[in-house]
């Protein structure tokens, strides 16, 4: 009886459209110890958010929570009236929500939203909640924790923020801690900032907490224990070292394989045996960003600075970066959707030109673009034949009869059922709509598809599929791929050549297996280091952030290494005077930065990882 | 051929291929009309009917002066009752159908139809053409309606093509708003950009991209703007300057027989009820059209 949260036979239905009410949750069941961190993994749809929402007595508009029973302590949530449960809520549960910029009110303090909480439910007076967060900020690791409750939403990043959110759960020393998924929505270099911190009050408050999340490796730092969901109901319960190592269940086994990377040995050629040919997209000193142009013709905000690539017919180039490091916008530039400052794009040896209504049709049609978010990237007024129908009508003249013929093969190639071709994309799942996405660009017969993004809105399972079908693909029309994502795994898995951008600026390019071996840009470096791997224990090994050397104030005049400030191995008076140039490896990478090839080989471990091996899953 | 794939591909195509048969209870939601959509339709129907053939089947001339009270009750003679000066309301209210539909849901349409092709052409525009349409607007939305309406009429006279034209005008500049506003977000939307590097025109990216995603939100505009415009000429055939004497608008019939209002004589509950129904009739209508995105709760399709 020392289980602090014991759910038993939890049932969550919801009213559809017609009126009728279907189970989103069905008969879940689980117990936290006390002290004791719990892991609900699944997909979404699968019900992980529904049941964290259950632990305090709450369900989302349209649902409500038809049986079984909560229990935290000795409380009985589903006994409670609004009224208590509102007492429940943020003092003895709290809840930490994804989008911690969403959840914060822009025009007011941050400290006063974080203590509202305390003062709401009458706990502790103002002086001793502001004392008390001002703690909690500084176990969090948060910079300047005297001072940073003053300020407000703008003014703090992302990874701040989340803390934040976390500091405002805290407050009111809460029983039971829901984070859902609080680190999805960051970058991996601040992901694991934030995971840190969470681990370590977690430690040291000795929390009882669900986390609620996708991601095997994210979980695998923090859970003792997980719950494998999908589709509303427990497929597996286990330590989180049984279901790493050992799991029982056919979907868990699923979910661990679509996790790890698989190489998808993309082209049936080998590119790199190949005899040179003119590349099928050649780009050199691109400059683009957005804003009134200066003197010089540069935009005010640069967001592309002097990129230059190649991308071979049949092959595929990845390009990696944090948000903001310019991927959409070179996807933009060279589908003619925004016009670049200065540089040139050659396709096909033929110079394209920088806006789209001075490129012939031909040219329009031998490239497109693929966007992130098959939402918003279909229109949900066309119904799936129309959608595929228009390129091949625009493009091909394809009409009536033919063009029917052909929107079947094309669903039959992203493997879509052909009775699909009538439906609204509003009636379709992510995984189908994203197919659809990818097919309306077959449509053109392309030799070029810009890829933004294009898994990144996926869960796993999903997303695995869609990049096989990518491989399949272009062995069999010999396609070219600009691939944009932040995922470093799922670039290694596909890509023949890898591009890092670091705010507007090639930091590094190269092969991809030279992306996993030293020597390596320490952005690049640092990226690598921290993605989670799927094994416990792994947070720990990682060392606290390596401090900075100090450096001087910045130069005037010439472009400085755009990673100067976060650079754990800058120097002073090289770092801040000089811009860098490119370094270029034996093996063929390309560096930007001042030290030589032979430093950057030793310079390993950003974060001081002990025994990580750099190479590991790239081995073969 | 079909090239072997890895086997989270395989299991992965049983959920993502296999399409259920659409179930009955969709179905019928997807049909053209629903319940509601279907009362709203007999309704506009019915008025229209009226608008054609009121005249025709009125028992009294529109200005003949038949009952020997005003604001007499409702009677086997007089099935509506009579208005101020003993006239027959049934056959004013026949005759004055006319009026509001043929002229409000003209004059309504009319606007409506010009602010939106006006907003989506502003909108895929460049920013010169926006500015000045945007602008030009702004100014025609500074004079209001009911003077505008008073300069045009002492400008040219009454007639009913000028006051079609004059209560267009006048709405005109509302629904130019917000369909601009409304393409201009869309025109963000990445289904747009992708149509726009595929090299569509913009006639295409404005009819076939953004319009269909617009026009729900447009036609409840439009219906709001329809009790605007029955408003409006009511208002001016109060000042003596809408539909002239002895004709009347529905709108004129509620104003004429105002005085009635305290005895509840039907002459002004009627013509009152007339415009109710036809008001509610067009926006159950316009709610119930399809093309509103539903949302399907995350479950539905897995």
């Amino acid at each position: 009886m020392n289980d602090l949260v014991r759910v038993e036979g939890l049932r969550v239905v919801a009213r559809t459209d017609s009126g009728d009410e279907s189970a989103i949750v069905r008969e879940v069941s689980f117990s936290i110890p006390k002290g004791e961190v719990l892991a609900l993994i699944g997909e979404s749809g699968s019900g992980k958010t529904t049941i964290a929402l259950a632990l305090m007595g709450y369900a989302r508009n349209g649902c409500r929570i038809a049986a079984g029973s909560i229990h935290i302590g000795d409380t009985d949530l589903r006994s409670l009236g609004s009224r208590q449960l509102s007492d429940l809520r943020g003092s003895r549960v709290a809840y930490i929500a994804q989008s911690a910029a969403a959840s914060f009110n822009p025009a007011k303090p941050l400290m006063d939203q974080v203590i509202e909480g305390a003062l709401i439910h009458g706990l502790m007076t103002r002086a001793a909640a502001e004392e008390k967060a001002v703690d909690i900020f500084r176990s969090l690791a948060l910079p300047d924790p005297e001072h940073i409750g003053g300020r407000y939403l703008h003014q703090v990043s992302g990874g701040q923020l989340q803390r934040l959110m976390a500091a405002m759960a805290l407050i009111t020393d809460p029983v039971l801690v829901i984070l859902d998924e609080p680190t999805t929505a960051l970058d991996v270099t601040t992901q694991i900032e934030v995971l840190r911190a969470f681990k370590k009050v977690v430690r040291e408050r000795g929390m009882t907490a669900v986390y609620v999340s996708h991601d095997l490796a994210v979980v695998a730092q923090m859970a003792d224990r997980i719950v494998v969901l999908n589709r509303g109901e427990v497929r597996e319960t286990g330590s989180t070292m049984q279901i790493l190592t050992a799991p029982a269940d056919l979907y868990t086994q699923t979910l661990m394989a679509a996790a790890t990377p698989v190489e998808r040995q993309a082209s049936g050629t080998n590119i790199e045996g190949r005899a040179p040919a003119p590349p099928l997209l050649a780009i050199d000193g691109l400059l683009a960003g957005y804003g009134r142009r200066n003197e010089h013709g540069v935009p005010v905000s640069l967001v592309l600075n002097d990129i230059g690539l190649t991308i071979q017919r049949g092959a595929t180039l990845g390009v990696i970066g944090e948000s903001g490091s310019g991927k959409s916008t070179l996807a933009r530039v060279i589908a003619g959707l925004l016009a670049p400052a200065s540089g040139t794009v050659l396709f096909d040896g033929t110079p394209l030109a920088p806006r789209l209504e001075q490129r012939t049709r031909e040219q329009l049609r031998r490239i497109q673009i693929v966007f992130q978010n098959a939402d918003t990237a279909l229109n949900p007024a066309h119904t799936v034949a129309r959608i595929l129908g228009r390129p091949l009508e625009f493009y091909h003249g394809l009409r009536a009869v033919a063009r029917g013929k052909r929107i079947a093969q094309l669903l039959d190639r992203v493997r879509l059922p052909a009775n699909i071709a009538e439906r609204r994309c509003a009636e379709l799942s992510g995984g189908q709509k994203q197919r659809i996405n990818l097919a309306r660009a077959l449509a053109a017969e392309p030799d070029l598809i810009l890829c933004d993004e294009v898994t990144s809105a996926l869960d796993t399972v999903v997303a695995a599929a869609i990049l096989d079908l990518m491989a399949e693909l272009r062995r069999e029309l010999n396609l070219s791929y600009l691939f944009i994502s932040h995922d470093i795994s799922t670039v290694r898995a596909i890509c023949d050549e890898v591009i890092v951008l670091y705010a507007g600026c090639k930091v590094e390019s190269g092969k991809r297996h030279a992306l996993s071996a030293a020597p390596l840009h320490p952005y690049t470096d640092l990226l690598i280091a921290s993605v989670p791997e799927m094994r416990q224990g792994w947070l720990e090994q990682v060392g606290p952030s390596a401090s900075l050397p100090p450096v001087g104030a910045n130069a005037h005049g010439p472009r400085l290494c755009s990673f100067l400030q976060r650079c754990p191995v800058r120097i002073d008076g090289v770092c801040n005077v000089m811009p860098p140039s490119y370094v270029v490896t034996p093996t063929g990478k390309e560096i930007l930065c001042h030290h030589s090839d032979e430093r950057l080989r030793h310079l390993r471990d950003p974060l001081g990882v002990v025994g990580h091996p750099p190479a590991a899953e790239n081995a073969k | 051929m079909i090239p072997p794939v890895s086997p989270s591909a395989d299991r992965q195509l049983d959920p993502q291929g296999a399409v259920q048969p659409v179930d009955p209870v969709r179905r019928r939601r997807r049909r053209w009309l629903s319940g509601s959509g279907l009362v709203g339709l007999c309704v506009v129907t019915f008025w229209l009917l009226i608008a054609l053939l009121g005249p025709l089947i009125a028992p009294h001339g529109v200005g003949a002066i038949v009952a020997d009270d005003a604001f007499a009750s409702m009677s086997a003679q007089f099935p509506l009752g009579s208005d101020y000066l003993g006239r027959d309301v049934l056959s004013r209210i026949l005759y004055g159908a006319r009026y509001t539909v043929g002229l409000a849901l003209a004059a309504a349409l009319l606007a409506s139809t010009a602010g939106t092709a006006l907003g989506l052409f502003a909108a895929v525009s460049g920013r010169w053409i926006d500015e000045v349409a945007s602008r030009l607007l702004d100014a025609l939305t500074c004079i209001p309606s009911k003077i505008f309406a008073l300069v045009m009429v002492a400008a040219f006279g009454s007639s009913v093509p000028l006051l079609l034209l004059t209560a267009a005008l006048s709405y005109l500049p509302g629904a130019y708003r917000i369909s601009r506003s409304l393409a201009v977000n869309l025109n963000q939307m990445e289904y747009v950009q992708v149509a726009r590097a595929r090299g569509e025109g913009r006639i295409h990216i404005a009819c076939v991209e953004i319009l269909p995603n617009m026009i729900h939100p447009m036609l409840a505009d439009f219906g709001l703007r329809f009790v605007f415009v029955v408003l409006l000429l009511s208002g001016l055939s109060f000042l003596g300057l809408g539909v002239q004497p002895p004709a009347a608008d529905l709108g004129s019939l509620v104003r004429e027989n105002i005085s009635g209002l305290a005895d509840g004589a039907p002459a002004v509950i009627m013509p009152a009820l007339a415009i109710a129904t036809l008001t509610i009739g067009v926006n159950l209508v316009i709610d119930s059209l399809p093309g509103r995105t539903r949302r399907i709760t995350d479950g539905a399709l897995r």
